[in-house]
């Protein structure tokens, strides 16, 4: 089932299917290594619920839960 | 032979560059933009080579996009000034994402070297590399180092000088573009371009900086129909990745480990859901105590409890003991960022006074003491605790928890349109503004950067602490009223609103743009690097004792003059501060400062406060010196400052009976002060965070950033003055006139 990387719970894990969102911020997720088929592991919210901390191949990573929109995993 | 490294952030490609040029180093900037450059020259293998290595330090980065200034200058350089050699730097302990940037800079036709740091790392989790199978993919010299130990660097050192030193660039994703690839590089090629296909394969990838490129256009139009239909971008990134997994990554075998590393548990802690907040609070709390407390440990102020501990002058030693022990004690123990203020503080005012009694003339023994070495001192002496506050925060960011205090503060930073990132250089502000502007070199964003560079003086400094406590304490101790504490408190909280106020206000106007991207690393934990942080600071106090002799000394002695010369260039003592030229410009911009309480309305003798905020530009805690300075003027001068003599204020080291002086002599009320405050704190800030203003910011940008200083300062202070004045006068007015009429007794 097709979700957004924002819609992922702390514990869950997903692959990406398709990166959305445009320009600079589409960009960088692809050069921080969200490209399809990447395996992501939620590991946790900030204390304040946003931002998300992920895994992905093999280090951990930050983004916005507004940037993880962009991201569609399953 | 030039050799260029590049390298992701974090890849220990500052510790390499360290371990390969040593003492040779010099770190400079980049043309144009504040992104450090370091370069320096290699020091191992003289035997074997006569001739001399450069080694360039490129600017860590994930990519070769266009977007950052960072990616940009090690794309140009790569590409533009054909170092003889690239050294790819790949964190062995985290392969795929770095390898990510070795397939772009593969595409570029210069000799590469890959060097898989880390590698000690690796062995210890016991996982294992293959290096042949990276290498034979690759086509280019892989050598395994470990730039910590300093392992394996030597080894890769010699192979880097048989590497040709010609190569044509590869690349892994021809087969997922090859029918349309082919036809823009051959355009490329006849038109003499170097690295066509580093070019060709940016410019299907929709690049700016490709499309921006003459040309452009016309490779566009050779490739024209093919693929038109697809997200080239994407089919490209997603080539590189599928190769990097497929036929690179394969070359490292995990062994089986726990699911939690240590780094994992310092992390579960730092940035717990309840706990990181105030763990946050705690540290910076530890730094600034350890810095800037009098009361170290509160070691005083436990003992006021009982008895209390004795002051340095109380304890019976001799003149010489009393300044020794008088740098570490005084009825409290300092913190170590206070004992080395105070010993740089003893050293220099021995030298002042011994040269000043030395010499015989009045004005050059003033000239030399007050105003050459006093101004150099006034900057200089702040430079240990500027030194350890910079200390403390580069311990931070290298241990990789300056990461997590961005990533917990972000939520709030986002709605002033700046990311979690500028937080650090704000809150370094209550500091020294000098490291804190410094500081905004991690912050991606330009707009983000100006914004916080322009900020960070209001959030007070310490050196401007004393005008806010003795104008606080005279404010108390002349009208009886209010709580000194409470103003100073009250008038953190309006640098910190007037901070969030413009932001939000330059956010919405003049830097309108959408808040910057937040998609970061965070590092794994490590141990500071202990070499690393002392090159660190070395660099950095090089550069501000350089700017402290040249920009800074010379904005001083300016100063000094001004105000000891009257316009005929005769030499005017202290006491005479009133008929300087200083002093003229004062009695002419008075009125300027109406609005804010401290103008006209406060009579002929109301230039002073003037007066005190231009001598506040050399450095902030001047304001009060000046005003007990000129507490003596206007006594030679015959002004009402109740019974203290023109001695004991120029003795005032606290400041408070100078403030009160100033008040009796002026008659200026509690809403004039309070702006008076206000304007100060908000203002142009020292000539040393001046000069490290204007070379933080970009080019051109700095007039407007003063002008900034100027205005906010100025609408602010006239809007606490008014709100003060209005609210004065229905609550207290009664009450303030009687004073009025008593004081006329």
């Amino acid at each position: 089932m097709e979700k957004k990387l924002s819609e992922l719970k702390p514990g869950e894990r997903g692959a990406v299917v398709s990166v959305g969102g445009e320009g600079k911020i589409r960009r960088r997720l692809f050069d921080m290594g969200i490209t399809p088929g990447a395996e992501v592991f939620i590991r946790k919210l900030a204390p304040l619920g946003d931002p998300i901390e992920i895994t992905l191949r093999g280090y951990e990573l930050t983004l916005r839960k507004s940037e993880a929109d962009c991201v569609a995993v399953e | 032979m030039r050799i260029a490294l590049i390298g992701n952030p974090n890849c220990g490609k500052t510790t390499l560059f360290n371990r390969l040029t040593g003492s040779t180093a010099h770190v400079g900037n980049w043309p144009g933009v504040t992104v450090e450059k370091r370069e320096g020259q290699y020091k191992g293998l003289k035997k074997q080579t006569a001739e001399r290595i450069d080694i360039v330090d490129l600017p860590g980065i994930y990519s070769l996009s266009p977007y950052t200034p960072e990616e940009v200058i090690s794309r140009n350089y790569m590409i533009d000034e054909k170092p003889d050699l690239v050294i790819n730097i790949v964190d062995a302990t985290n392969l795929e994402r770095n390898l990510y940037l070795t397939t772009q800079v593969m595409e570029a036709d210069v000799p590469v070297l890959v060097a898989l740091n880390m590698m000690d790392a690796v062995e210890r989790e016991g996982d294992k590399i293959d290096v042949g199978i990276i290498e034979r993919e690759l086509g280019v010299p892989v050598m395994p180092v470990s730039a910590l130990k300093g392992a394996g660097i030597d080894k890769m050192m010699a192979r880097a000088l048989e590497v040709p030193r010609e190569r044509k660039g590869v690349s892994v994703v021809e087969g997922a573009i090859s029918d349309i690839l082919p036809p823009v590089i051959e355009f490329y090629s006849a038109e003499g371009v170097s690295s066509p296909l580093f070019h060709a394969i940016k410019l299907l990838e929709n690049d700016e900086l490709e499309l921006e490129r003459k040309g452009a256009k016309d490779a566009r139009e050779k490739a024209a129909g093919v693929g038109e239909d697809i997200d080239l971008e994407a089919a490209i990134v997603d080539a590189r990745y599928k190769y990097i997994t497929t036929r690179l990554a394969v070359a490292k075998t995990r062994a089986k480990k726990d699911k939690f590393t240590k780094s994992d548990k310092i992390d579960k802690v730092m940035t717990h859901r309840v706990w990181a907040i105030p763990i946050f609070l705690v540290i910076l709390f530890a730094i600034f105590h350890v810095t800037f407390s009098e009361d170290f440990l509160y070691i005083g102020a436990w003992a006021s409890l009982g008895k209390g501990l004795p002051g340095v002058d109380e304890l019976g030693l001799s003149e010489g003991m009393t300044t020794f022990v008088g740098i570490f004690y005084d009825g409290a123990v300092f913190s170590p960022g206070v004992i080395l203020f105070n010993m740089f503080d003893t050293l220099f005012s021995t030298i002042m006074e011994a040269l000043g009694g030395a010499i015989e003339t009045e004005w050059l023994s003033g000239f030399i003491a007050d105003g050459v070495l006093g101004g150099l001192f006034a900057v200089l002496g702040f430079l240990p605790q500027i030194l350890m506050l910079f200390m403390w925060f580069s311990i931070l960011e290298d241990t990789g928890y300056m990461a997590r205090v961005a990533f917990v503060l972000d939520r709030i930073f986002r709605r002033f349109g700046l990311s979690g990132r500028s937080f650090m250089p704000m809150i370094m502000g209550f500091g020294c503004s000098v490291p804190a502007m410094i500081n905004t070199r991690t912050l991606a964003d330009k707009n983000e950067r100006t914004a916080t560079i322009r900020v960070i003086p209001f959030f007070s400094c310490g050196a401007k602490l004393p005008i806010l406590t003795a104008i606080a304490g005279g404010i108390c101790e002349f009208f009886g009223v209010g709580n000194a504490d409470l103003i100073t408190y009250g008038m953190y909280v309006l640098g910190v609103a007037a901070a969030i106020v413009c932001v939000l206000i330059m956010r919405n106007t003049t830097m309108k743009g959408e808040i910057p991207p937040f998609i970061m690393e965070l590092p794994t934990y490590h141990m500071p690097r202990f070499k690393n942080l002392m090159l660190h600071l070395w660099d950095k106090t090089k550069h501000f004792v350089k700017k402290a002799f040249t920009i800074i000394f010379a904005s001083t002695v300016i100063i000094w003059l001004f105000s000891h010369l009257n316009w005929a260039w005769h030499y005017l003592p202290d006491e005479h501060m009133n008929d300087s030229i200083l002093a003229s410009l004062g009695k002419f911009i008075q009125p300027l400062f109406t609005p804010l309480g401290f103008g006209s309305q406060i009579g002929a003798y109301g230039w002073v406060f003037a007066v005190a905020a231009l001598t506040g530009l050399i450095a902030k805690e001047n304001v009060i010196a000046t005003f007990g300075t000129l507490g003596a003027c206007l006594i030679a001068m015959g002004a009402n400052v109740g019974s203290i003599t023109g001695g004991e204020l120029l003795a005032d080291e606290e400041g408070i009976a100078s403030a009160v002086a100033m008040i009796t002599a002026t008659g200026i009320d509690i809403p004039g002060l309070i702006a008076f405050i206000a304007f100060n704190m908000l203002t142009v800030p020292c000539f040393a965070a001046c000069a490290t203003a204007k070379a933080e910011l970009k080019k051109g940008s700095f007039k407007w950033t003063l002008m900034f200083w100027v205005a906010a300062s100025y609408v602010i202070s006239a809007a606490v003055y008014t709100i003060g004045a209005w609210w004065w006068t229905c609550s207290f007015g009664r009450r303030s006139r009687r004073r009025q009429q008593c004081s006329s007794f």
